[in-house]
C-alpha cells in the first residue's frame, strides 16, 4: 500500500458536510438557470404553452354548451304546449332543430346523434294541466357526455310555475302561484348517473403542469449526455442527489410561475371560483409540480437519448389524461383502470384542485391525496438517485 | 497497492508513484479494448500516452479517474484505490476530455464559476477571475464557450481543469486541431505545471509532443507495447534505418516494399526512410539499390515515429 499523496497544505476547500453539499447544489442550480434563460425558445414556451392550452381547451371544451340541437314531438296543440316550447328556446340551451311526428322518429334522432335532446309533450297536456293533474313532459337527454347536458337539464327544471302565469286564468289561476303545475321527467340515456361535473379548467391546470414539468426534467440528463457534458459533470465531486436537486429546483420556480399564470387567466377568462384557501392550493400545486419533475428526472436517468426521454414522457402522460378522471368520470371506469389511476399523480391532484377550488375543501379533507402525492414524489426521486449512472459503463 | 512482481526493468513503485495500475482490462460488448495494462507514473512527470485510433487511450484514462469500471485489474491513483475510492480521486484529479465538455451555452466566466463552486473553492468568483486573467481571456470572458475557436476552447478546458488545483492532470488529446504556435504555448504551460509538482498524463498523436514528454507509453489494440523515455523506446525497437534522397523515390519505394529484409518504407517529403529490424539483413537487401547510384543513401538514426510505426505493424502481425 503506497501512502496517499497528502492534499496540498493550503487546501481550504470544503468537500464534506451540508454546507459543501448546498454549495454544489447551488452550483448546478445557477448553471441550470443560466442555461434556461439563454434557451430563448424554451423560455418562450414556458409562458406560451400553458396559455395556449388554457385558451384552446378552456374554450373548446365548453362544459356548459348552449344551443344544443333538440327535437320536439308535440302531441298537444294547446296554448300551453306552444308557450312551453317558446320558454324552452328562451333558455338558450335548446335549439329546436327537428320536429318529430312519432315516438320512433324522436328516438331515431337521438340514437343517430342528430340531436342531444328529445322533448315529448303528451296528448291532452293543456287539458290535464288546467285540471291540475300535473301532466308529465318527457325529456330524453343523450347523457353520454354528462357535462354537456347538465346545464340544460338544470335550466329546464328551473322554468318553474310562473311559466304559464298569463295563460292560467280564472279558476286555474291558483295553479300558477303554487307548485309547478306540470312534471318534467328527464330520462338520461347512456350514462344515467351523469353526476360527474367535469370542471375543465381546474383539470386543465393539472394536465398542463403535468406535460410541461415532465418534459423539462425528462430532457435534463439526456441533454448532458447528448452534448457530451456528462463526462465532465461525472468527473466532478458532485453526488447524484445534489445533481438532482440542483436540476429540479429551477423548474419548481418555473412551475410556480405557470401556476400563477393559469390561475389568473382561469379567473379572468373563465371566472373559475376558488372556494377554499388559495395558499393551500398553491402549496399543494407545488407538491404536484415536484412530483412531475421527479418523474421526468427519473425518465431522464433511464433514457439514453432525448428522444427516448420524450417518448417515455408521453407514455406516462397519456394514462394521466385518460385514467385520472380528467377525461372520463373516475367512478365510471372499470376497477383495474381505477387502480392504475390511483398511482398517477394527476388523479390525486385533480381531487385536490377540484376540492379546493369548487368545494372549498381543506387540508384535512384532502389528507389521503396529499399523502399519496408525497409518497409518489419520494419514490420517484429515490428511483432516480438509484438509477443515476455515475460511470460511463 | 504495489504490484508484488513488477515487470523486469521497470522502476519499483515508491511513495512518489502517482499512478500505479496493474492488469487493467476493459471490454465493450465482448471486444477487449484494454488488455492487461500495467503502468506506473511518477510524481512531477509528464507522461505521454500514444497509440493509434481506437487503441484504448481514452478508455484507460477513464478507468484511471473512475469514469469506467475495469473488468479486472487493480491499482491506485494518487494513492486512492481506483475501484473503491473514485470520490477521492475525483477531488484531486483534473480530467480534460477528448471532446469539449464544458457548457457551450454558458460564457467562459460562468463555466469557470460553475467549476469553482462544484469543487467548493472558497471564493468562486475570484477564482474564476484569476483563471480568466491567467488564460488571457479577460476581454472575452462574457463570450459563450460554444462560440470559441477550437484552440481557445482547449485553453479554456485546461483552465477549468487546473482551477481546483488538482495533483494529477489527465489530458486526452488536448491539442487536437490546435495551431502550432498555440500548441507550443500549451506545452509550455504543461511544463510549467509539472515544474510546480503536478503530474501530467497526456495522450497525443503528435510526435513532437511525444518528444516533449519525460516518459512515454505506446499502446496499440489495448496492449502497452513500449514504455520509457523517447530514447529508450527508440533503442528498444532495435531498428536500422537508411535515409534516401534523390530522384524517382516513388518507384524506389514500391520496389523496396517488395524486398525481403525491408520492414518499413516511409516517405518524408523529399526523402525516404527505409527501416528493418535486422541491421545486416537490411544492409544486404538495400545493397543492389545503392549500387545503382541513382539516389544518395545515408545510414541514419531511427526516429520515434519509425519506432511507433514498427510497433504498430508488429502488433498487427500478432493480431492477424
Ligand atoms: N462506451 C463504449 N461502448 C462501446 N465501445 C467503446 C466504448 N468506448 C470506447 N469503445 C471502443 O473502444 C475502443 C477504444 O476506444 P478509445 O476511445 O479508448 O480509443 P482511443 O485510443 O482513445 O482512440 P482515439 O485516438 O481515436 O481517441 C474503440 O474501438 C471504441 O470504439
Ligand atoms: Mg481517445
Amino acid at each position: 500500500m503506497s501512502a496517499p499523496v497528502p492534499p496540498g497544505t493550503g487546501d481550504r476547500r470544503r468537500t464534506r458536510g451540508i454546507r459543501a453539499a448546498l454549495g454544489r447544489i447551488g452550483a448546478i442550480f445557477v448553471k441550470e438557470l443560466i442555461q434556461l434563460r439563454r434557451d430563448r425558445i424554451t423560455f418562450a414556451m414556458m409562458a406560451f404553452i400553458p396559455l395556449a392550452q388554457l385558451l384552446l381547451f378552456g374554450y373548446a371544451i365548453n362544459t356548459n354548451p348552449r344551443d344544443l340541437p333538440t327535437a320536439v314531438f308535440v302531441r298537444d296543440d294547446s296554448i300551453f304546449a306552444r308557450t312551453f316550447l317558446t320558454a324552452l328556446r328562451n333558455t338558450d340551451y335548446f335549439e329546436i332543430t327537428a320536429v318529430a311526428r312519432s315516438e320512433a322518429e324522436l328516438d331515431a334522432l337521438i340514437v343517430s346523434g342528430a340531436v342531444q335532446f328529445g322533448v315529448e309533450i303528451p296528448a291532452g297536456f293543456g287539458r290535464d294541466l288546467i285540471r291540475g293533474e300535473r301532466p308529465a313532459i318527457l325529456v330524453v337527454a343523450d347523457a353520454s357526455d354528462p357535462t354537456a347536458t347538465g346545464g340544460a337539464v338544470a335550466a329546464l327544471e328551473g322554468l318553474g310555475a310562473s311559466l304559464f302565469a298569463r295563460e292560467l286564468t280564472g279558476p286555474a289561476a291558483k295553479l300558477a302561484a303554487g307548485e309547478q303545475p306540470y312534471e318534467i321527467r328527464v330520462h338520461r340515456r347512456y350514462n344515467p348517473g351523469g353526476e360527474t361535473r367535469l370542471n375543465i379548467v381546474p383539470g386543465l391546470m393539472g394536465t398542463i403542469l403535468t406535460l410541461t414539468m415532465l418534459i423539462f426534467t425528462a430532457l435534463s440528463i439526456t441533454r448532458e449526455i447528448e452534448r457530451g457534458t456528462m463526462e465532465n459533470l461525472l468527473v466532478m465531486p458532485v453526488r447524484p442527489v445534489e445533481i438532482m436537486i440542483g436540476k429540479i429546483l429551477p423548474y419548481l420556480a418555473v412551475g410556480a410561475g405557470q401556476t400563477a399564470l393559469i390561475l389568473v387567466f382561469a379567473r379572468l377568462l373563465f371566472a373559475v371560483p376558488i372556494e377554499g384557501s388559495l395558499a393551500l392550493l398553491l402549496a399543494l400545486t407545488m407538491l404536484f409540480v415536484l412530483a412531475n419533475l421527479a418523474v421526468g428526472y427519473t425518465f431522464s436517468t433511464i433514457a439514453d437519448t432525448q428522444l427516448q426521454a420524450m417518448q417515455m414522457s408521453f407514455f406516462f402522460f397519456l394514462p394521466n389524461i385518460l385514467l385520472s378522471g380528467f377525461m372520463f368520470p373516475f367512478r365510471g371506469m372499470p376497477a383495474w383502470a381505477q387502480y392504475v389511476g390511483e398511482v398517477l399523480p394527476l388523479t390525486h391532484y385533480l381531487r385536490i384542485v377540484r376540492g379546493i377550488m369548487l368545494k372549498g375543501a381543506g387540508l384535512g379533507d384532502l389528507r389521503t391525496d396529499v399523502v399519496a402525492l408525497a409518497a409518489f414524489t419520494l419514490a420517484a426521486m429515490a428511483l432516480a438517485v438509484a438509477r443515476f449512472r455515475q460511470t460511463l459503463d | 497497492m504495489r504490484p508484488e512482481a513488477a515487470a523486469a526493468g521497470e522502476p519499483a513503485a515508491g511513495p512518489d508513484v502517482v499512478i500505479d495500475v496493474e492488469g487493467l482490462t476493459k471490454s465493450f460488448g465482448g471486444r477487449v479494448v484494454v488488455d492487461g495494462l500495467t503502468m506506473q507514473v511518477r510524481k512531477g512527470l509528464i507522461y505521454g500516452f500514444l497509440g493509434p485510433n481506437g487503441s484504448g487511450k481514452t478508455t484507460t484514462i477513464r478507468m484511471l479517474c473512475g469514469l469506467l469500471t475495469p473488468d479486472s485489474g487493480r491499482g491506485t491513483c494518487l494513492g486512492y484505490d481506483i475501484l473503491t475510492q473514485s470520490d477521492e480521486i475525483k477531488r484531486h484529479v483534473g480530467y480534460m476530455t477528448q471532446r469539449f465538455s464544458l457548457y457551450g451555452d454558458l460564457s467562459i466566466r460562468e463555466n469557470l464559476e460553475f467549476v469553482a463552486r462544484v469543487y467548493g473553492l472558497p471564493e468562486p468568483r475570484r477564482a474564476a477571475q484569476e483563471a480568466i486573467d491567467r488564460l488571457g481571456l479577460a476581454n472575452r470572458a462574457g463570450q459563450l464557450a460554444g462560440n470559441l475557436s477550437g484552440g481557445w476552447k482547449q485553453r479554456l478546458a485546461l483552465g477549468a481543469c487546473i482551477l481546483p488545483q488538482p495533483q494529477l492532470l489527465l489530458l486526452d488529446e488536448p491539442t487536437a486541431g490546435v495551431d502550432p504556435k498555440a500548441r507550443r504555448d500549451f506545452w509550455d504551460e504543461i511544463h510549467a505545471l509539472a515544474g510546480e509538482g503536478l503530474t501530467v498524463l497526456v495522450s497525443t498523436h503528435y510526435m513532437d509532443e511525444a518528444e516533449r514528454c519525460h516518459e512515454i507509453a505506446y499502446i496499440a489494440y489495448g496492449e502497452l507495447l513500449a514504455q520509457g523515455t523517447a530514447a529508450d523506446v527508440i533503442a528498444k525497437a532495435h531498428l536500422a534505418t537508411w535515409t534516401v534522397t534523390g530522384p524517382d523515390l516513388a518507384a524506389l519505394s514500391e520496389a523496396l516494399k517488395k524486398t525481403p529484409g525491408v520492414e518499413m518504407v516511409t516517405a518524408f517529403g523529399a526523402s525516404l526512410h527505409v527501416s528493418g529490424r535486422d541491421s545486416a539483413r537490411l544492409e544486404a537487401a538495400v545493397a543492389p539499390f545503392r549500387a545503382r547510384g541513382t539516389q544518395a543513401w545515408r545510414r541514419d538514426e531511427p526516429t520515434l515515429e519509425d519506432a511507433f510505426i514498427d510497433l504498430m505493424s508488429r502488433s498487427k502481425d500478432n493480431f492477424g
